[in-house]
């Protein structure tokens, strides 16, 4: 039988049972055919796939993938004060989490302290509150640095966390080329799509460089950065668009980091990436995929890596946020497991899985551990892990890869022809695109071009019944009686001149990382380390573009 | 011709997350409201002054940190203190059951959560400054 025999059958069959949709697209709004063959697939093996391990890594990153170890299971968590923070941690860890992820709340993610008016009502809402040093202590407390990988959610002020994280360590002996993690330390994609900037592009740079600069040679083993699309994607971009403002970004931080005098290939292998994954499935599968093609010929082309590390693209994964609903929460759990699936044919190398109330509060421990059994069920029971990029081959997955490719770069040069990201935030191109597509999601939505199980369609009528975490109110007080006493208790003279010291640095090119270490040591809290720095690099003033 | 109504859209407080406010900014704009977006990081006295200087009938806010309480509470406090009577708040955001209750007690007209339709927010505040 042909292909003609095929095609005159759809015709025959169409017309009597017209199919259930005039066009069938991604979530993406890539066309997409009734059927996939050989013919769409015309790619060269060896140069376009080729193996696990090798150049362009498309098929995975190494070269005996889940068979070897499986992806670090890592869910985010914090809130409240460190020690609630600290038990949560724990109680992931036995149960069988295999990666730490901090969420700060707002007022350390913006310089300030739990005692600063803006700080009402915030402190320890969305995330854990750190003035000084005592509260990551108290984080950590029981948890070995060498024994544990983290990752940290922290932008504008990542350079005080990642100081007082060195700090812990030397104060307990532990060598730095010990420490494992990541900090996201990724200040651009703030500017359109989180909303956490302090300082102008140019000294966000500065500090982000002095970071890769620091670290290349005193933490060879650390994450100096997780360049994000997660927040753009939730912000409402598609997979496109998140690949390339992704890569947008990268490019910018790479040849920051060339100009102030860095080879490629000392720095580049710590890079490392962080993606949503939604709910389109094979769509989110072909992104990574293509992500990791487009990452290695960047290096490779552009950036003219040699070593293959600089080329290989390391993805942590969040499954989408924004796909979550507050009807039938228990839906929820349905979502993030085909979500989790994608993220794992897809080659991540982390995931945290949201629970199922999260559209409704920060999750519940019960909700929580359901998140992470998802993953165990997915990495122990279901065999997905038992060969690799097990879809590489399948003429829809590979034709899509291609296209996600393809458009991602055009998308990619486009982006350099106006300027690079920078310029482009500034102009608020990035800002429209996003906001373009929120608006266009949110009205087909409500127009039941795209469905939503339980809220545009099949609705109930009542209310969810979910027993929600609840951030004990007294958190604020207690931070600040806490910062009250550290700030009695220290060496204040000592502070104000290292205080000094800052300015000085700030003011020079020299690298920040090392005075910052010894400001936390001394437990100069947060804001005092920023407002320093808000003093000399001055405040980002956004133009909002509706 | 009755006047056009204006609605002041703000994100207080320190949240980032600008989708819903940006969203229903459209959604009012494209409804004939006319919008004035603060943008990020404001403070409830920013937002009050804002909204009396530009003689809105509504304040739009969008909270998604969890600071809903005290910044609402700050914001009506305001509002009364200034003597707007005539203005409006309603909220958008992920605000618990039980806070909504309270937030309704103190004066905030409407609080508009996930799987909020634009369009049923969009009436409820044309209804509100008829």
């Amino acid at each position: 039988m042909t292909k003609k025999n095929y095609e005159d059958l759809v015709k025959k069959t169409t017309a009597r049972f017209p199919e259930i949709k005039k066009e069938f697209k991604t979530n993406s709004k890539l066309d997409v055919k009734r059927l996939y063959t050989k013919d769409d697939v015309k790619i060269d093996y060896d140069s376009e796939l080729g193996y696990p391990g090798l150049y362009p890594y498309t098929r995975g990153v190494q070269p005996t993938m889940y068979r070897g170890r499986t992806w670090t299971m890592r869910q985010y968590a914090g809130f409240g004060s460190a020690k609630e923070t600290n038990k949560r941690f724990k109680y992931l860890l036995k149960q069988g989490q295999t990666g730490l992820s901090i969420a700060f709340d707002l007022p350390t993610q913006l310089g300030y302290d739990s005692d600063n008016p803006v700080a009402k009502g915030e402190v320890g809402r969305v995330g854990v509150a750190i003035d000084t040093l005592k509260d990551l202590e108290e984080v950590f407390n029981g948890i070995f640095l060498d024994k544990v990988s983290t990752s940290m959610t922290i932008n504008s002020t990542a350079i005080v966390l990642i100081a007082m994280y060195i700090a812990i360590a030397q104060k307990n002996n532990i060598n730095l080329d010990k420490l494992r993690g990541t900090i996201q330390n990724d200040v651009l994609k703030e500017y359109f799509a989180r909303g956490t900037y302090i300082y102008p592009p140019k000294q966000s740079m500065r500090i982000i460089t002095d970071i890769f600069e620091y670290c290349s040679k005193n933490l060879p083993n650390f994450n100096t950065i997780s360049i994000s699309g997660y927040h753009a994607r939730e912000a409402g971009c598609t997979a496109v668009q998140e690949l390339a403002f992704t890569f947008g970004d990268a490019i910018e931080y790479v040849k920051s980091a060339i100009n102030i005098g860095l080879n490629v290939d000392d720095f580049a292998p710590r890079l490392s990436f962080f993606f949503s994954v939604d709910n389109d499935f094979f769509e989110e599968i072909a992104k990574f995929r293509a992500a990791r093609k487009i990452w290695a010929k960047l290096m490779k082309d552009k950036f003219k890596a040699e070593n293959q590390k600089s080329m290989t693209m390391k993805f942590h994964c969040q499954t989408s946020g924004a796909s979550l609903t507050a009807h039938e929460p228990e839906n929820n759990i349905v979502r993030v497991t085909l979500q989790a699936l994608a993220a794992v044919l897809g080659g991540t190398q982390s995931l945290h899985t949201n629970s199922k109330d999260e559209a409704l509060a920060l999750p519940s421990e019960e909700s929580v551990r359901t998140a992470l059994r998802t993953q165990q069920i997915i990495a122990e029971e279901s065999n997905v892990i038992n060969t690799i990029d097990p879809l590489g081959g399948s003429y829809y997955v590979e034709s899509l890869t291609k296209k996600i490719e393809d458009e991602t770069f055009k998308l990619i040069e486009e982006i350099e022809k106006k300027g690079g990201m920078i310029s482009c935030i500034e102009s608020g191109f990035i800002q429209k695109e996003i906001q373009k597509q929120a608006y266009s999601y949110q009205k087909e939505i409500e127009e039941k071009k795209k469905i939503v199980v339980g809220v545009n369609k099949y609705a109930l009528d009542k209310k969810a019944d979910i027993k929600l975490l609840k951030v004990n109110p007294e958190v604020e007080s207690l931070q600040i009686k806490n910062l009250e006493k550290i700030k009695q208790k220290r060496n204040n003279e000592k502070i104000r001149q290292l205080l000094i010291q800052l300015k000085k640095i700030a003011e020079s090119d020299e690298n920040l990382m090392p005075i910052i270490i010894e400001c936390v040591k001394e437990y100069a809290t947060l804001q005092e380390i920023c407002d320093v720095l808000r003093q000399v690099f001055t405040e980002y003033k956004v133009v909002e573009i509706l | 011709m009755s006047k056009k109504i204006r609605i002041l859209i703000a994100k207080p407080g320190l949240d980032g997350h600008d989708r819903g406010a940006k969203v229903m900014a459209n959604a009012f704009r494209d409804s004939g409201v006319e919008v004035i977006y603060t943008g990020l990081r404001q403070t409830p006295l920013q937002i009050v002054n804002a909204a009396i200087q530009e003689d809105v009938l509504v304040i739009g806010l969008s909270v998604l940190s969890g600071a809903h309480m005290h910044l609402c509470k700050e914001v009506l406090k305001l509002l009364k203190e200034k003597k707007a009577f005539d203005i409006n708040v309603v909220v958008g955001g992920i605000i618990p059951e039980k806070d909504i209750k309270e937030l309704k007690r103190i004066g905030i007209k409407s609080v508009f959560g996930p799987g909020t339709f634009m369009k049923d927010a969009v009436e409820f505040v044309k209804k509100l400054v008829k």
